[in-house]
């Protein structure tokens, strides 16, 4: 265990792969990490300012979070709005401004918002409460939304009646590719997400190599493991070659997690989804089964939410992209802070926005 | 007590609230200036200056690993009290009770309370309490203030806090806010971590005599180290940089904060004490620290310089360097 | 949204796939639905309350010791370096000049 945690932040192992990146990324490269769990480790750890000048790292749409769209955070608000209802949402969700509230609003106004660990935990509330019928909000990735399609298998085992999940699940290559087509988009390599990877190994992401020579990384999340990653990028650039390569042998296996990816296409099905700042991706939303229908709160707690209101000056659709630097954005600092998040990328604590906010001295005075 | 229950009625001026208080509150607390129930106590003081504190306390749970409540209440008021180098000396209570609480609960509350104002050789002389009709209240919440004799030419403020200062912390972070969360609804798991509520009187009076120019005091609670330097580092127009790898943390309390998404820079302290004092007292304040109560752990963790005013950083194991930024709101835990 | 975290399974899994994991000394109950095959004494990845992967220590171990042995130079490298260097310049400065 000792060398699972801590090996991985070794400061002596690092500044090696720091001298090697060095003097392996001569050329000017724009690396792209595309989780937010990237953007948190390398602001965290202060990885920003180790990398040399000729490396440009940017955010991508990789905060689920933050690529919610206003009509969706409205549709969970709407939903626990409606009386007997108990929507129990991951923490990261509460302070997301919809087009007119946010839930952690909407639970100062005296609806019952209640935040848990895992999706489990939801049904244990609907056990405990049989009166209520709670609502879990899934949000995520492959690396989550495997959990919600076994806790929907759960719920079904355990027949519980007042139990449903509403999916704002997102699936991540097919906005990679949606991304690498946008003109405006300019990466020259991908650092790719270590644990939405644990779950679908390393086949989704071959076209990103094959088709648009770009290298690509899956990388992990410890400092060690980010700058692996960027290692193995620059060493790919700096030969001339285009692959799809594993920095995080340790988590992620080339063909996944079998077991996980069959629990997920039991439970839910493709659908065109919504991202923030890019717009309708078709099939890259995941919608529960007819099958599973009485889990679904979209059929269970029925609303009409109210038309969706674009957040004005918000540049988050730009930042998401990659197309703008957060602290480029008119409203940085000015009016949106994490204190008064105007958009989301303000507000998630993996966003890049705070993710620069909280611990960079960029844009500021 | 003939009820079990604290009732509306406890509340009202009549007989039962007498009860209360002569058989509960004053049979626990038990200080001479209580048992003579009047309105006011009249207390001695020393020469010199007073210092004077209040806050209120709510927690849920009540009772936590590693303390309670009152607990909290007691050392809370007599660490603020603490902080400006008084020695503290008397403490008032209110309480705002909810109907239907166990009298037990109450009773075994204010045992807490007793034994820590003891330890921390503060008497509790005049209180107050009020009943709230169930469902308007946790339980129980408490507003406590405090007084202290302050001696002459003692003069700490979070302002005084000079470029070349050293800054201490008197043990691990994060403990009580890690004992208090993995209690919640949806949250749970086990730990043996334990509150550190503590009072640090003892602990502020052995610095301040080893360490005569000492800048200020401040117990690091809501918001964590990361509030209470950025605090400072604003009163004083200084910069201040913590080393990450000096920071004493339990690994249970690490364990946690990865769990949760939690940065243990913004976990709350009920027992921890920051130093801020000129290098070269230093080492005689650390010693004096970690001979004191509660102070064993005690570590120089930081260092204040002139620029960029305002700001607190931290620098990383790997030698990079990021700012400490305060919590916004509440703390939430996160799977991102 | 991906935070995932190495935690050691503390007993067998039960019936229902729950088992008590240890996170730096922090006991927590998941779920190892999506890693069956982990047992007592594995570390898995937890996100969310589940197991989503067994952590392959053995390719950490040898990752580790990869890089360790790339980029370190020690303090004897460092001295074994200068000397070669000093030993090409004394070699150079010895070339007899035609």
């Amino acid at each position: 265990m000792s060398d699972l945690s801590s090996g991985f932040r070794d400061p002596e192992i690092a500044r090696g792969l720091v001298d090697a990146i060095r003097e392996t990324a001569q050329s000017p490269c724009t690396l792209m990490e595309v989780c937010g769990t990237h953007t948190m480790a390398i602001a965290k750890h202060g990885l920003r300012g180790l990398m040399p000048d000729t490396i440009t790292l940017l955010s991508g749409p990789g905060c689920p979070v933050c690529v919610t769209a206003n009509a969706d955070i409205d549709l969970a608000i709407e939903i626990a709005r409606q009386p007997g209802v108990v929507l129990a949402t991951f923490g990261d969700m509460m302070k997301v401004p919809g087009s007119y509230s946010s839930l952690s609003a909407e639970k100062a106004d005296g609806r019952d918002v209640r935040v848990v660990y895992s999706p489990l935990d939801s049904l244990s509330i609907a056990e405990r409460e049989p009166e209520k019928h709670v609502v879990f909000l899934g949000v995520g990735f492959e690396t989550t939304s495997p959990n919600v399609a076994l806790t929907i298998r759960e719920a079904a085992r355990r027949a519980l009646p007042n139990w449903s999940a509403l999916s704002l699940h997102k699936t991540v290559p097919g906005a990679l590719r949606a991304l690498v087509n946008d003109p405006e988009v300019r990466v020259t390599g991908f650092i790719l997400p270590g644990h939405v990877s644990t779950i679908i190994g390393l086949e989704p992401y071959r076209f990103l190599a094959e088709e648009y020579g770009i290298p690509s990384v899956i990388t992990g999340f410890e400092p060690v493991d980010v700058l692996q990653g960027v290692w193995m990028l620059s060493q790919q650039l700096a030969e001339g070659r285009a692959e799809v390569e594993i920095a995080y042998g340790r988590g992620v296996s080339a063909e996944g997690n079998p077991t996980a990816v069959a629990a997920m296409e039991e439970a839910f099905a493709p659908v065109d989804a919504e991202w923030r700042g890019i717009g309708v991706i078709p099939g890259t939303g995941l919608a529960l089964r007819p099958e599973f229908a009485r889990y679904d709160a979209r059929a269970r707690v029925p609303v009409t939410p109210p038309a969706p209101r674009e957040i004005k000056g918000c540049q988050c659709g730009d930042v998401l992209r990659g197309v703008l630097l957060p602290f480029h954005c008119r409203l940085f600092g000015r009016g949106c802070t994490p204190e008064h998040p105007v958009g989301p990328c303000m507000v998630s604590s993996e966003g890049s926005c705070a993710a620069y906010y909280r611990y960079t001295d960029y844009g500021k005075d | 007590m003939r009820s079990d229950r604290i009732l509306l009625a406890h509340g009202s001026g009549g007989t039962m609230m007498k009860e209360l208080i002569e058989e509960v509150f004053v049979a626990e607390f038990g200080d001479e200036s209580l048992k003579r129930m009047d309105d006011a106590a009249a207390l001695d003081l020393p020469a010199g200056r007073l210092a004077f504190s209040t806050d209120t306390y709510v927690v849920s749970p009540l009772v936590f690993p590693g303390g309670d409540i009152g607990r909290l209440a007691v050392c809370g008021t007599v660490n603020d009290v603490a902080t400006s180098g008084a020695r503290p000396l008397y403490l008032s209570v209110g309480f705002i009770l909810e109907e239907g609480l166990p009298v037990e609960d109450l009773r075994s509350i204010l045992v807490s309370m007793r034994e820590a104002a003891a330890e921390a050789g503060v008497r509790i002389v005049t209180g107050d309490t009020k009943v709230v009709e169930r469902g308007h209240g946790d339980g129980v919440y408490i507003n406590t203030a405090g007084v202290g004799a302050l001696p002459e030419g003692v003069d700490l403020s979070g302002s005084h806090c000079r470029p070349g200062d050293v800054v201490l912390l008197s043990g691990t972070l994060g403990d009580h806010g890690i004992a208090v969360i993995s209690t919640r609804e949806g949250l749970s798991f086990s730990t043996d971590i334990r509150s550190d509520a503590a009072p640090l009187n003892h602990l502020v009076a052995a610095v301040l005599a080893a360490a005569p120019d000492v800048r200020c005091f401040r117990d690091p609670t809501r918001g964590g180290l990361a509030s209470t330097l950025n605090e400072l580092a604003s009163a004083s127009g200084v910069s201040i940089t913590v080393e990450e790898r000096d920071v004493p943390v339990h690994d249970q309390v690490r364990g946690a904060c990865e769990m949760l998404g939690y940065d243990v820079f913004q976990v709350a302290n009920e027992g921890k004490m920051v130093a801020v004092v000129p290098a070269g007292q230093a080492e005689a304040a650390l010693a004096a620290m970690r001979d004191a109560p509660y102070g064993q752990d005690a570590a120089i963790v930081g260092a204040v310089a002139e620029s960029p005013a305002g700001k607190v950083y931290v620098r990383t194991a790997f030698g990079a360097t990021r700012i400490m930024d305060m919590l916004v709101g509440e703390q939430l835990p996160r799977i991102c | 949204m991906c935070l995932a975290i190495p935690a050691q399974l503390v007993s067998e899994p039960n019936e229902i796939q729950m088992v008590e994991v240890d996170i730096l000394g922090v006991r927590r109950h998941i779920s190892t639905m999506m890693a069956p095959a982990a047992k007592k004494g594995d570390h898995v990845l937890v996100h969310a309350g589940f197991a989503i992967q067994i952590v392959d220590e053995e390719f950490a171990a040898e990752s580790l010791q990869m890089l360790r042995q790339m980029g370190i130079k020690t303090a004897e490298d460092l001295e074994a370096e200068a000397a070669e260097l000093e030993a090409a310049e004394d070699a150079a400065d010895e070339v007899p000049t035609p």
